[in-house]
């Protein structure tokens, strides 16, 4: 919002950088449903802004939140998922999952401190080609109003949405959002159907616990960092840090290294063999 | 065969083809110019602009081009993958290129028809898709499709005329059947019936011919007083495991298999008196004591239509309930059979009872001959020969209904002769229901008059609840051992409403008759039959293939948590003696669920991997 004010009220030089900046938008699309219903909007000639790159999956379910994550990563203004309408998914039900997950990266966004606005889930069937159209034109602008994502040039949000990333890639997350549909629809291993409520609490928790540790092993990467340093950056008490550090300690995740003085510094281990 | 020399570890040479598809793209996107731009892409070692790419000499500029540029990949940017990457997918398999090295963009749908008026734009973004389908293909990998042998022997559950009809159809084709019957002989819902709509004969001489010959028919072993214990496998090899009572579960192998289990009659608890006075009965019941000759004696008879039906206990409306009800009135109006038991002294004891109505009877037919004479006439006379006037049994008949659904060409037929057998049909709104109630030990039924818009009330002998058919109460149970889904209203859902009603979504399944929502006979037939040719097509191929759009699982990474077990809609995923998760080829659909579950990320999506798809995604920010 602040920075479509300064675009009205300041100079000239300002606003026409604004003007030649086109939004980036990658959108995500399922073959049977909202693929379909794109390719009937292109047959019924009912136009939409050419800033949108639609990439073809089977599912809207194979989209996980690393593959979002990363295309924000690499600059992406603002991504689309098209799925099937509930219920009607051409896997039964991967757009249930579709959902689950689409809340995990929007829940990792907010951590991050990145618009959620700027993910956007949309049912569209084979037969609403003029819908397409309309949620895409309706995206473009919301995007063009949100401004250029400053994933790319602010560090600090940088290293966040990279620790978006590995927290989405943690066991934890994933188990607990991939059980969650069934979780909640056929109830767990004895029967029992989880309250809503309760479950979306316990995902609340462990994202934001998985996002602060995978943002210690961010920041702890680029250079050896204190508790102090670490609360005062992440905007985290030092005693939640600390006991994240202990965590990381034990699983061997992150090392101290050179105290200086009193305050000891911590680093994180890289682990061979993965990227 | 043409010289596919490249290997994994060469260079990728991607040959990009790029489609006016005449004026279509041609009109609003600069193709020599994205064509241009596709050439200085890393690892396009060609690339050409065809007028039209899915013409004979487009698709003949592909082979030669792979050839004479020794390509392994090939792109065509033009329109929908959904309508033509079949086409030049065979294109590549036939100058030698996997038909997995192929890349299609999308230029037309996704860009020159939704951005008509900018053509500068659209065709920088024409650009943008080639380069990102240029960054796909480079990281794609040929890929083998599995064949899977098939089982040649079909299970059809259920021995109801569906199942029967099913059964027979595919015994009759030659493929060994197992039918599975719960009760203890065959003929599901209709055997209990009495009378049918649109025959004189009586439902047991109906199906008895179907009967008969399911019994002789040396490919179909029946087993009776069984249900289906457990399933295992995927299409073209199921082990099935029949249970009996008491009896010792019986395993058969199995390539398809055919759910045909019926429905049941809703019971009307609580609804219009049923149950409080032993004369408001189902229509269900009504057939069963027309058949035991147990009617009462009848001076008036009230249907009641919709019982349950149409917002009350269920949603919908059971399709069969108004023609049933025609069927019984013109019945009870005709004293079919005598079902009656009207014996001439009988008749002669009700003689002023009967008289009065007889007389209107007769003016009315005379009425209605006269009509008929007029329509005849035309047609010559040999109608008017079989035309006597139907005798009359003298009973009172009262259609209460909401909507008459008497659907099609000889339903209608039935209403109007009903009508002229001076059948009553007195509509109802759903916010004011007729009542049933009893005074001074008489059932009456009380409703409103919607023309004099006033209360009236109508004694009566008997009041038939037509009450709509609903699921199975074991549906549940028989879905999740084949893992088809239910619908909403608790029966088995089609893969697609109107493409595909007799599959499910699962290969190697499908559904015919009532058990998938409510069907008079004749459609219960033509779905059965439907039903097996779609599973005879496995069965005679003697293979399925498979798309090689699969998971595949790292056993290294793996540690067996069996999340992606749970998630997968197919069971295309299962654990090993090992607790290693691996996957089912033949079952598995490719719709990455699983692969975005995986907790360790053990399981790659064949086609649709990370790498593939943040390739192309990525190309699409890029700076250029």
């Amino acid at each position: 919002m602040t920075e479509k004010h300064h675009t009205a009220h300041h100079g000239k030089k300002k606003a026409e950088a604004d003007k030649e900046w086109e939004p980036k938008i990658v959108g995500f699309l399922c073959n049977w449903c909202s693929y379909a219903g794109a390719d009937l909007c292109g047959v019924s000639r009912f136009q939409y802004p050419t800033n949108i790159r639609l990439v073809r999956v089977m599912c809207s379910t194979r989209v996980s939140p690393h593959i979002v994550l990363e295309v924000f990563e690499a600059g992406a203004d603002g991504i689309l998922i098209g799925g099937c309408h509930l219920n009607d998914c051409h896997y039964m039900t991967g757009n249930y999952h579709t959902e689950k997950r689409v809340n995990l990266m929007k829940r990792l966004l907010r951590e991050a401190g990145v618009d959620e606005g700027r993910l956007r889930l949309e049912w569209v069937s084979a037969s609403e080609g003029e819908k397409f159209s309309k949620v895409v034109t309706e995206f473009t602008e919301e995007i063009q109003k949100l401004g250029p994502s400053k994933i790319h040039t602010d560090d600090m949000m940088k290293a966040k949405v990279a620790a978006a990333d590995d927290a989405s890639e943690t066991f934890r997350l994933k188990a607990l959002v991939g059980k969650e549909f069934n979780l909640l629809s056929k109830g767990n291993a004895y029967g029992d159907k989880l309250d809503p409520e309760k479950l979306s609490g316990i995902i609340d928790v462990a994202t934001e616990e998985e996002f602060e540790r995978a943002l210690i092993l961010e920041l702890a990467r680029i250079r050896p960092i204190s508790v102090k340093q670490l609360g005062m950056v992440m905007e985290v008490p030092t005693d939640r840090i600390l006991r994240h550090i202990v965590l990381l300690r034990q699983n061997s995740m992150i090392a101290m290294e050179h105290p200086e003085g009193f305050t000891p510094l911590y680093k994180t281990i890289e682990i061979g063999g993965e990227q | 065969m043409p010289e596919n020399t490249s290997t994994e570890k060469e260079k990728p040479r991607i040959g990009v083809f790029i489609c006016h598809c005449g004026s279509n793209i041609g009109g609003f996107v600069d193709v020599k110019a994205v064509t241009e731009y596709a050439s200085t892409l890393p690892d396009v070692a060609y690339a050409a602009d065809n007028l039209y790419t899915c013409a004979e000499d487009g698709l003949n500029n592909i082979k030669d081009s792979i050839k004479e540029h020794n390509l392994d990949r090939v792109i065509v940017s033009s329109c929908t993958p959904r309508t033509h990457a079949p086409l030049f997918q065979r294109t590549c398999e036939a100058a030698g290129v996997n038909k997995y090295m192929f890349t299609f963009v999308n230029i037309r749908e996704h860009c020159s028809w939704v951005h008509m008026k900018e053509k500068e734009k659209a065709t920088q973004k024409a650009k943008d898709l080639v380069r990102m389908g240029v960054a796909r293909a480079r990281f794609l990998e040929p890929q083998e499709e599995t064949k899977v042998d098939v089982t040649p022997t079909a299970l059809v559950v259920g021995g109801g005329v569906s199942g029967m009809t099913a059964a027979l159809s595919l015994a009759n084709m030659g493929f060994p059947v197992h039918l599975v019957e719960k009760d203890e002989e065959l003929g599901g819902f209709v055997k209990n019936l009495h009378g049918l709509m649109m025959t004189t004969k009586s439902a047991n001489e109906t199906i008895k011919p179907l009967i008969d010959k399911v019994n002789a028919h040396k490919n179909i072993t029946q087993h009776l007083n069984s249900h289906v214990a457990s399933v295992e496998g995927f299409i073209g090899n199921y082990d099935i495991s029949i249970g009996g009572d008491g009896a010792e579960a019986k395993e058969v192998k199995v390539g398809t298999i055919i759910v045909a289990t019926g429905a049941v009659p809703l019971v009307p608890e609580g609804l219009f008196g049923y149950k409080e006075h032993p004369n408001v009965i189902t229509s269900t019941e009504f057939e069963e004591l027309c058949n035991k000759k147990e009617l009462p004696k009848l001076k008036s008879v009230a249907f009641i239509q919709c019982v349950g039906a149409r917002g009350q206990k269920v949603s919908y409306c059971s399709r069969v309930c108004c023609n049933v009800a025609i069927k019984s009135a013109i019945n009870i109006a005709e004293n079919r059979d005598n079902m009656l038991g009207v014996t001439e002294e009988k008749a002669a004891e009700t003689g002023e009872v009967v008289e009065e109505p007889a007389a209107e009877k007769k003016a009315e037919e005379e009425g209605s001959d006269r009509r008929r004479r007029r329509r005849g006439r035309g047609r010559g006379d040999e109608d008017e020969a079989g035309e006597e006037a139907a005798p009359s049994s003298g009973v009172e008949v009262t259609v209460f209904n909401r909507d008459v659904m008497s659907y099609g060409v000889e339903h209608e037929l039935e209403f109007n002769k009903a009508r002229e057998k001076r059948v009553k049909f007195v509509r109802y709104l759903p916010d004011n229901l007729p009542k049933v109630s009893v005074k001074d030990g008489k059932l009456e039924v009380g409703y409103f008059h919607e023309t004099l818009k006033m209360e009236r009330t109508m004694p009566v002998d008997l009041v038939i609840l037509s009450t709509p058919l609903v699921a199975q109460p074991d549906a549940a149970t028989l879905s999740q051992l084949l893992k088809v889904p239910l619908g909403q209203d608790g029966f088995f859902q089609e893969a697609h409403v109107k493409l595909r009603p007799v599959d499910f979504a699962t290969d190697g399944v499908y559904v015919c008759g009532t058990c998938r929502g409510p069907a008079d006979i004749s459609e219960a037939v033509s779905q059965a039959a439907a039903a097996a040719s779609r599973a005879s097509i496995p069965l005679a191929n003697g293979f399925v293939q498979a798309e090689a759009l699969t998971s595949i699982v790292d056993e290294t990474k793996c540690t067996g948590c069996g999340t992606c077990v749970e998630t997968c809609p197919y069971s295309a995923l299962r654990k090993n003696e090992e607790g290693i998760t691996e996957v089912i080829v033949a079952a598995c659909k490719g719709c990455g669920c699983c692969g975005a579950t995986c907790p360790e990320g053990a399981i790659t999506m064949t086609h649709y991997t990370d790498q593939q798809l943040l390739a192309e995604a990525k190309a699409a920010l890029e700076e250029v």
